[in-house]
């Protein structure tokens, strides 16, 4: 228990320390009413002072629109706009280096070629990702883009070509442009004709196995498809012509979607970026592209430790 | 003589919101516990200041510097252990024998931190050195500080406080070198060449040092430490603390000579108020144990001067146990140090914190110095090529954890028919094992493609495998890894 005595208040005091009681208890335990310490009120006051003080010196009291300005005249929007002018001139050497190599020679230049990439892959991210998907795997009607199979040419320039010019885009002159006849829809086949023919085409990728309307599909396609996918099938990248013996089918390899192709003609549109972007991220953008595994025409191969990127500093 | 009324409140008390700090003017002691606290002293500091400036040769690519926490490289040195930030938990580990070692010490010993080893009291304690060195001792000192402002005072405080500001700024000054090179940092340092965070860091730390050991001191202790509201939570009646023997003190005879002139009816304290004079946070231990006690045991070094003085058996104020006072008190013997310190308790905590010291010193002995990591990329996860293969790609983390470079060899493990290759190089390079070199002490990030037939199951497991030519034994680190093939949902 605790010893106490009365002080001449009448106050109840507790004797080893001198200090008044409180009057609250809990548990036992009982408050005193000891003294705060003085530095403890001149560090309260000096808080109070330099809070005072942040608010003239730093944007602070709400106003019926804005906000007081504060004498610093700082805005964490004009530190951003700040930061962002930093990075700009701290990148600016490297997007003039991206600007001025060969584009087929980006590959070789370790530093530059990841720049590229990072720059390219989040390019992607904004402008891409719609039709191509966020991993640019594509998908029915969409080319993947991680694959290695190439409608127009998968080198570093055909890539920026297609970037720059898009695919039949219809308000451009050097855009990429062909065209499949609808085979059924434009009556150059009959039903029967069109059964044959996807026969045959199924036949050069290993899908179905020869038969009477194969070879019946053979004589067709000679006639009417080799000129733009090739006597065997091979497709052609000049004019954006499928190969039709690859295990890729950017419609579906089934015989109804197979079918659909070639009586109604299908393509696809891609818009031109080259009003829409600067050339250095189009650049970006095809060196992202290049990247992905498809790449073409990749310059004898870089070291191994070359391609890889270093994360950490050297210590000390 | 009676010091203690210049800092004894008179009078009945008035309560009032806030205090002045009243001064503390603790007069120098002699004795065992001084000595040992001296001894601490000079440990603790030179291990503080000297700890920095041991070099430790590792080779051309790493720094050469015993301890180094190198926060842009993200490296921690000690000695002969590299700590990566993947494994932290050793510092997680240290952390948790830390606690588990204060546990270990204030069930046995009280605040023995406290009074001897924390940097507060320690840097207080080399503060009231030099405030005696320069104002004097004790008197000397409360004389001073009731003086004017004259000029022998302003030379005095300037004096003092300059000193104060030297070694605080040594201590802050010291600290910065364990985060970098220290002799290249202290040729910065004086050439103005340093980064701005060290002389920030220098500062801070100055400014800390001087106020809270200059000025704060005790009421750091009393109102701004945790610690010793925790501590009391971690004793217990075995735990040693500094105790006034008051049913042998008691009543106090005020001074020697009424004692000898009334034999049988004083205890042993002639009340010469030696105890409160050389206590360092202004305190009167015979009014019992209290949180300003951080049992440094000055007074007993004091008291036991006493002691001898007036022919009285040493240890009126003495280290000892709630349980040992009690017996004392009641006649008998207490329990001796070594029983009291070597207590099943304290048997156990020992007994924990060892276990987990060898526990680390083992893991860190065995641990891997080569790290793979593979991630499959999920977005896709897999992709159909032309001829009819399937390709996954993997981001491989290779960690070269030692203070060279090395050439690896990576492995693909299992998956028949597959080939790899880096993610610069093209399928016709592919292979089923490449070498790759890792710059010393260093992660190497690098995407690889994986190609296998189509025909498969839709997920096949197969594995990554990393070879370095080691010194007497080639090291090899294995990641598993899972190849997706169509139809895998
Ligand atoms: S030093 Fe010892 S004798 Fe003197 S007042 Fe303190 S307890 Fe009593
Ligand atoms: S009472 Fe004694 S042990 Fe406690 S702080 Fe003061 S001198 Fe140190």
């Amino acid at each position: 228990m605790m010893a106490e005595t009365e002080n001449d208040n009448g106050k109840r005091v507790d004797e080893p320390t001198g200090t008044d009681f409180v009057g609250h208890e809990w548990d036992g335990i009982e408050e005193l009413d000891t003294p705060l310490p003085r530095w403890w009120l001149i560090i309260f006051y000096a808080t109070v002072i330099w809070g005072l003080g942040y608010t003239v010196f730093y944007p602070a009291w709400p106003l019926i629109n804005s906000a007081t300005q504060g004498v610093l005249g700082y805005s964490s929007r004009g530190a951003l706009a700040e930061e962002m002018a930093a990075v700009e001139a701290q990148r600016a050497p490297l997007r003039e280096a991206i600007a001025n190599i060969a584009i087929e020679d980006l590959p070789t230049d370790q530093q530059l070629m990841q720049t590229a990439i990072q720059g390219g892959r989040s390019a992607f991210v904004v402008h891409c990702v719609q039709c191509h998907g966020s991993g640019a795997a594509g998908s029915e009607g969409y080319p993947n883009l991680n694959d290695d199979d190439w409608l127009w040419d998968g080198d570093m320039e055909a890539i920026e070509y297609t970037l720059i010019h898009g695919i039949r885009n219809p308000d451009h002159i050097e855009t990429r442009i062909s065209q499949m006849p609808a085979f059924g829809a434009d009556g150059i086949f009959d039903d029967g004709q069109i059964s044959d023919v996807v026969s045959y085409v199924r036949t050069l990728s290993g899908a179905e196995d020869e038969s009477a309307a194969s070879a019946r599909g053979a004589e067709l396609y000679t006639a009417n498809c080799a000129i733009c996918h090739g006597e065997n099938g091979q497709g052609d990248r000049t004019q954006g012509a499928p190969n039709l013996r690859d295990s890729i089918w950017l419609y579906g390899a089934d015989r109804a979607s197979i079918t659909d192709t070639v009586a109604n003609s299908r393509y696809g549109v891609m818009p031109r970026w080259g009003h829409r972007l600067d050339p250095v991220t189009i650049r970006m953008l095809t060196a992202y592209v290049w990247s992905l595994g498809g790449g073409e025409a990749a310059p004898a191969a870089a070291e191994t430790e070359e391609v890889a990127e270093v994360e950490t500093d050297e210590p000390g | 003589m009676n010091l203690v009324d210049s800092i004894a409140p008179e009078g009945p008390p008035k309560p009032e919101l806030y205090e002045k700090r009243k001064g503390v003017y603790p007069k120098a002691v002699d004795g065992n516990f001084r000595r040992l606290k001296w001894a601490i002293m000079v440990v603790t500091l030179g291990i503080y200041y000297i700890t920095p400036w041991i070099r430790w040769d590792r080779g051309p690519y790493a720094p050469d510097q015993a301890v180094l926490v190198d926060l842009a490289g993200r490296r921690f040195y000690m000695f002969g252990i590299e700590i990566w930030p993947h494994e932290f938990y050793y510092v997680a580990g240290l952390l948790i024998m830390a606690g588990i070692g204060l546990f270990l010490v204030t069930s046995s010993f009280g605040r023995a931190w406290c009074g001897y080893a924390c940097p507060q009291t320690v840097w207080t304690d080399l503060f009231q050195h030099v405030e005696r060195w320069v104002d004097g001792d004790r008197n000397a000192q409360i004389r001073l500080e009731k003086e004017p402002w004259t000029a022998k005072k302003m030379a005095k405080r300037g004096t003092k406080w300059t000193i104060w500001l030297l070694i605080a700024m040594a201590t802050g000054g010291a600290w910065i070198f364990y985060f970098a090179d220290a002799p290249t940092l202290f040729g910065q340092l004086f050439a103005g060449e340093a980064p701005f965070v060290a002389y920030a860091t220098i500062g801070v730390l100055t400014f800390t040092t001087f106020t809270l050991g200059g000025f704060m001191r005790e009421q750091v202790c009393i109102y701004m430490c945790p610690w010793p509201r925790i501590q009391t939570a971690m004793m217990d009646e075995k735990s040693l603390t500094v105790t006034y023997k008051d049913w042998r003190g008691e009543p106090r005879s005020h001074g020697i000579k009424r004692a000898e002139e009334n034999p049988g009816v004083f205890g042993d304290c002639i009340d010469c108020n030696q105890c409160v004079a050389v206590c360092p946070t202004g305190i009167d231990i015979r009014e019992g144990p209290q949180i300003g006690c951080i049992t440094c045991a000055l007074c007993i070094d004091a008291c036991d001067k006493v002691m001898d003085q007036v022919g009285r058996p040493r240890g009126l104020i003495d280290y000892a146990t709630l349980e040992g006072a009690e017996i004392e008190q009641a006649g008998g013997t207490p329990p001796t140090l070594k029983r009291t310190v070597f207590r099943p308790r304290a048997l156990l905590y020992f007994a924990l914190w060892a276990g987990i010291g060898m526990a680390m010193l083992f893991a860190v002995g065995t641990r891997d110095r080569l790290t793979i990591n593979a991630i499959q990329e999920r977005n896709p996860t897999f992709v159909q090529l032309s001829d009819g293969d399937v390709r996954n790609s993997f981001d491989i983390k290779i960690r070269n954890m030692e203070n060279r470079p090395r050439t690896m060899t990576l492995t693909l493990q299992g998956l028949p028919g597959g080939v790899m290759w880096a993610g610069s190089g093209s399928r016709d390079q592919a292979l089923r094992a490449f070498d790759i070199t890792v710059p010393a002490d260093q992660l190497l990030s690098t995407r690889v493609f994986v190609a296998a037939p189509r025909e498969g199951d839709p997920r096949e497991d197969f594995g990554f495998s990393v070879t370095a030519p080691g010194g007497e034994e080639d090291e090899t680190a294995l990641e598993p890894a899972r190849f997706t093939r169509p139809g895998a949902e």
